[in-house]
C-alpha cells in the first residue's frame, strides 16, 4: 500500500471521528497492520513504530532491546552493533515448514558467516482463536477447548481450567478426585518429557532416542486410553471433579508404567550422559542467565536450569499436591545439557508422586456431589424427577458461575501455565486469557541463540521444548 | 496381478497396474505436522505402529522428494498459503490425506482463525476422522489411499482444485 493511499484512508477515518484524540489512536492502530514491502522506500512510521512488521527485521539501530522496552536491567546485547556492513550479513529464514521447529515456528536469523547475531521468532502459524472460542462454550464444554491448547499436556490444561472455574464456583472437590487429578497430570508430565526426549534426540542426531521415547510413551498412553477413552485431548478433568472413576486394576497398570519408564530412563542415561557427541552438542549451548530468564518470564524447567528455584507445585500448591513428597531439581548452568538433566530427574520425581498416589489413594467420590455443577449418577435419573431436571439443565444450558475474576496457575511440563478467567455470571466465560509457558520461552530464544553457531539453533530450540499449540493457541 | 495363463513361467500385467503398484510401495510423506495430529502422525512412524511396514517411514522435509502430504492438524489462515506452496512444490504424482477433524472441516473451531477444511486449498484424496485420529486410524486412511491407487479409483492427481 502506498503512502498516498494510506493518507487518504486515514483522512477519511479522521473525518468520521468526532474527537481528535480518538482519530490519532485509529491512525496508530492502522500503522501496526501496514506491511512494508522490502526494497521499497521506507515509510516514515517505521522509525517510531513498536511493531517490526511481519516480514522484516528492523534495522539494527532501531531494534529496541528488551532493556529499552521494559526498563529492566538485564544485559541483552543481541541487538548491539557489530561494525559489519549490511551486505556482510545474511538473513536466513527457518520455518514455518521445517522438520526441527517443533510445529510451525518460524525463525528469522541474521548471520555473520555461521554465527548468529540476531534472531526473530515469528509466531501465529497455528493461531486457532481458542481464547475467543472459550467465550462461546459453556464451562461444561470449555474443557474440550482448552485441552487442545498444549496438546502434549492436555491434563494440565484441563486441570488449570477446572481449578479456575471451581475457585469462582467455590465448590469442594473430594480427595479422591484430587488424587486422580494429580496422578493423571504427573503421568502426563512423564509422557510429555518422553516426547521431548524423543524429538530432542532426533533433532541433534541421536535417532534411536526417537524410537525409544515413543515406545515408553505408548505405555503411558495406553493407560490414558483405558481411563479416559482417548489417547490425547481427553476432556477428563472437568469442573467439579473428573469424568469417570479409575478402572479396576489401575494400580497394576500404573506400576507397570513405573517399571517400564524407570528401566527406560536407565537405558537413555547410559546412552546419552557420557556420549561425547551428545555432551559436546549440549553443554554450554543455549545459555540463559537467571536474570534474563526472570525478565523474559521464562518458567518451568528452562528457568530452573538457570538456578531459579520456582515450581508452581511448591510455590502455589494445587489439588492437594502438597501432601506428596517430591523434590524440585534445580540446575546451575542454564544450558541445554542442564535442561536435559532436569527433565530426566523430573520424570523420576513424577513417577515418585505416582507411586505415592497408589499407596494413599483415598476412597470416595470421583466428583463433587453438588448437583448444580456435576451431573447426577445415571441410575438416579430413572428414580428422581429432580435428578432428571439437573441432568437436563447441565447438558443443555450448563451451570451458572458467579461473577468474578480469578487467576489460576499449574506447573505444566513447560512451566507456569496460567488461566485468567473472567465471569459476568451465566453459563459461559466472559473472557479467558491463557498465560502460556511456551510463549514466554519462545520470546527468550533470541537471547539464548545470539552469538552461537547456526547448528546450535536446532539444539537450543529443541531443548526449551516449545509447543506451538501453546504459543499460538 | 492380472491374467492367469496355463504356462506358469509367464507373468502378465498391464503397465498401469505395475506403475500403481510401485507408487503404493514407497510413498514418502512430507513432514507437514501442524498440531495435535502431528504427534499421532509421529507415533504412527514410531516403533509401535511402524509405518516402515508400508515403505513409508522416510518423512521427507523437502516437498520435492515427497509423494504424500499428510495435513496433520488445524490449518490457520496464516498457514494456508504456506501449505499451498508446499503442495505446489511437490512433484507429481502427489496425494493428500487430511488427517483429523480440524484439517477436514475446521472441527470444533468454527471461528475467524482457522481454514474450515483443507480441501478449500488443496485437493484431498482421503479424509481421516478423529480428534486426533489414532495411529490405527491413520494407517487405515493410508491403506485406503493405497487401495484406491491400486484399483485406479484414485487417478493421478492433476494438482487443480
Amino acid at each position: 500500500m502506498s503512502d498516498n493511499t494510506r493518507d487518504s484512508e486515514t483522512e477519511g477515518l479522521e473525518g468520521k471521528q468526532a474527537s481528535e484524540g480518538r482519530s490519532h489512536g485509529a491512525e496508530e492502530r492502522r500503522r501496526v497492520h501496514d506491511l512494508w514491502v522490502a526494497g521499497t522506500e521506507e515509510p516514515d512510521w517505521v522509525a517510531t513504530a513498536t511493531d517490526e512488521g511481519a516480514q522484516e527485521m528492523l534495522p539494527r539501530e532501531l531494534d529496541p532491546g528488551l532493556a529499552a522496552q521494559r526498563g529492566v536491567t538485564v544485559v541483552d546485547d543481541y541487538g548491539e552493533a557489530t561494525g559489519l556492513r549490511d551486505d556482510e550479513l545474511q538473513i536466513l529464514n527457518m520455518g514455518p515448514q521445517h522438520p526441527a521447529t517443533h510445529g510451525v515456528l518460524r525463525l528469522q536469523l541474521e548471520l555473520d558467516g555461521e554465527t548468529i547475531l540476531r534472531s526473530k521468532p515469528i509466531i501465529g502459524y497455528l493461531h486457532t482463536g481458542m481464547e475467543k472460542t472459550a467465550e462461546t462454550l459453556s464451562y461444561m464444554q470449555g474443557g474440550t477447548n482448552v485441552t487442545r491448547m498444549d496438546y502434549l499436556s492436555p491434563f494440565h490444561n484441563e486441570l488449570c481450567f477446572s481449578l479456575a472455574v471451581e475457585q469462582l464456583l467455590d465448590v469442594d472437590i473430594p480427595p479422591r478426585a484430587q488424587a486422580i487429578r494429580i496422578l493423571m497430570t504427573e503421568l502426563n508430565r512423564v509422557a510429555s518429557h518422553l516426547i521431548w526426549l524423543a524429538t530432542f534426540g532426533l533433532d541433534i542426531g541421536a535417532l534411536s532416542m526417537m524410537l525409544y521415547g515413543w515406545r515408553e510413551r505408548e505405555s503411558v498412553l495406553d493407560f490414558f486410553e483405558k481411563v479416559t477413552g482417548l489417547r490425547m485431548n481427553h476432556n477428563y478433568i472437568r469442573p467439579g471433579g473428573v469424568a469417570a472413576d479409575l478402572p479396576d486394576g489401575w494400580e497394576t497398570d500404573v506400576e507397570g508404567i513405573l517399571d517400564v519408564v524407570r528401566t527406560g530412563l536407565g537405558d537413555y542415561e547410559a546412552m546419552l550422559n557420557e556420549n561425547p557427541i551428545f555432551v559436546d552438542r549440549t553443554q554450554g549451548v543455549g545459555i540463559i542467565t537467571p536474570a534474563e530468564a526472570q525478565a523474559y518470564g521464562v518458567t518451568g524447567v528452562n528457568a530452573r536450569a538457570t538456578g531459579l528455584d520456582y515450581d508452581v507445585r511448591k510455590a502455589f500448591p494445587y489439588s492437594g499436591i502438597e501432601q506428596y513428597e517430591f523434590d524440585v531439581p534445580v540446575g546451575q548452568h542454564g544450558d541445554t545439557f542442564d535442561r536435559y538433566l532436569l527433565r530426566m530427574e523430573e520424570i523420576r520425581q513424577s513417577l515418585r508422586i505416582a507411586e505415592q498416589v497408589i499407596e494413599t489413594m483415598p476412597p470416595g467420590d470421583y466428583r463433587a456431589t453438588d448437583r448444580k455443577v456435576t451431573p447426577p449418577p445415571r441410575q438416579r435419573i430413572d428414580e428422581s424427577m429432580e435428578a432428571l431436571i439437573h441432568h437436563f439443565k447441565i447438558f443443555t444450558s450448563g451451570f451458572d458461575v458467579p461473577a468474578g475474576e480469578v487467576y489460576q496457575a499449574v506447573e505444566s511440563p513447560r512451566g507456569e501455565l496460567g488461566m485468567y478467567l473472567v465471569s459476568k455470571g451465566g453459563p459461559k466465560p466472559w473472557r479467558l486469557h491463557v498465560r502460556a509457558p511456551s510463549f514466554a520461552t519462545v520470546q527468550a530464544l533470541p537471547v539464548m541463540m545470539s552469538g552461537q553457531l547456526i547448528a546450535d539453533v536446532i539444539a537450543t530450540l529443541a531443548s526449551v521444548d516449545p509447543v506451538l499449540g501453546d504459543v499460538d493457541r | 496381478m492380472a491374467g492367469e495363463v496355463d504356462n506358469p513361467s509367464f507373468f502378465l500385467t498391464t503397465l498401469q497396474k505395475g506403475v500403481n503398484w510401485t507408487r503404493t510401495k514407497s510413498m514418502w510423506p512430507a513432514t507437514f505436522g501442524l498440531a495435535c495430529c502431528a504427534i499421532e502422525m509421529m507415533a504412527t512412524g514410531a516403533a509401535h505402529n511402524d509405518m516402515a511396514r508400508f515403505g513409508m517411514e522416510v518423512f521427507r522435509a523437502s516437498p520435492r522428494q515427497a509423494d504424500l502430504m499428510i495435513v496433520a492438524g488445524r490449518v490457520s489462515q496464516k498457514m494456508a498459503p504456506v501449505l499451498r506452496q508446499v503442495y505446489d512444490q511437490m512433484a507429481e504424482p502427489k496425494w493428500v490425506i487430511s488427517m483429523g477433524a480440524c484439517a477436514s472441516t475446521g472441527g470444533m473451531f468454527n471461528n475467524y482463525a482457522l481454514v474450515q477444511g483443507v480441501d478449500q486449498i488443496v485437493p484431498v484424496d482421503v479424509y481421516v476422522p478423529g480428534c486426533p485420529p489414532g495411529p490405527q486410524s491413520l494407517l487405515h486412511g493410508i491403506l485406503t489411499l493405497h487401495q484406491g491407487i491400486m484399483s485406479g479409483e484414485i487417478q493421478r492427481s492433476t494438482g487443480v482444485v
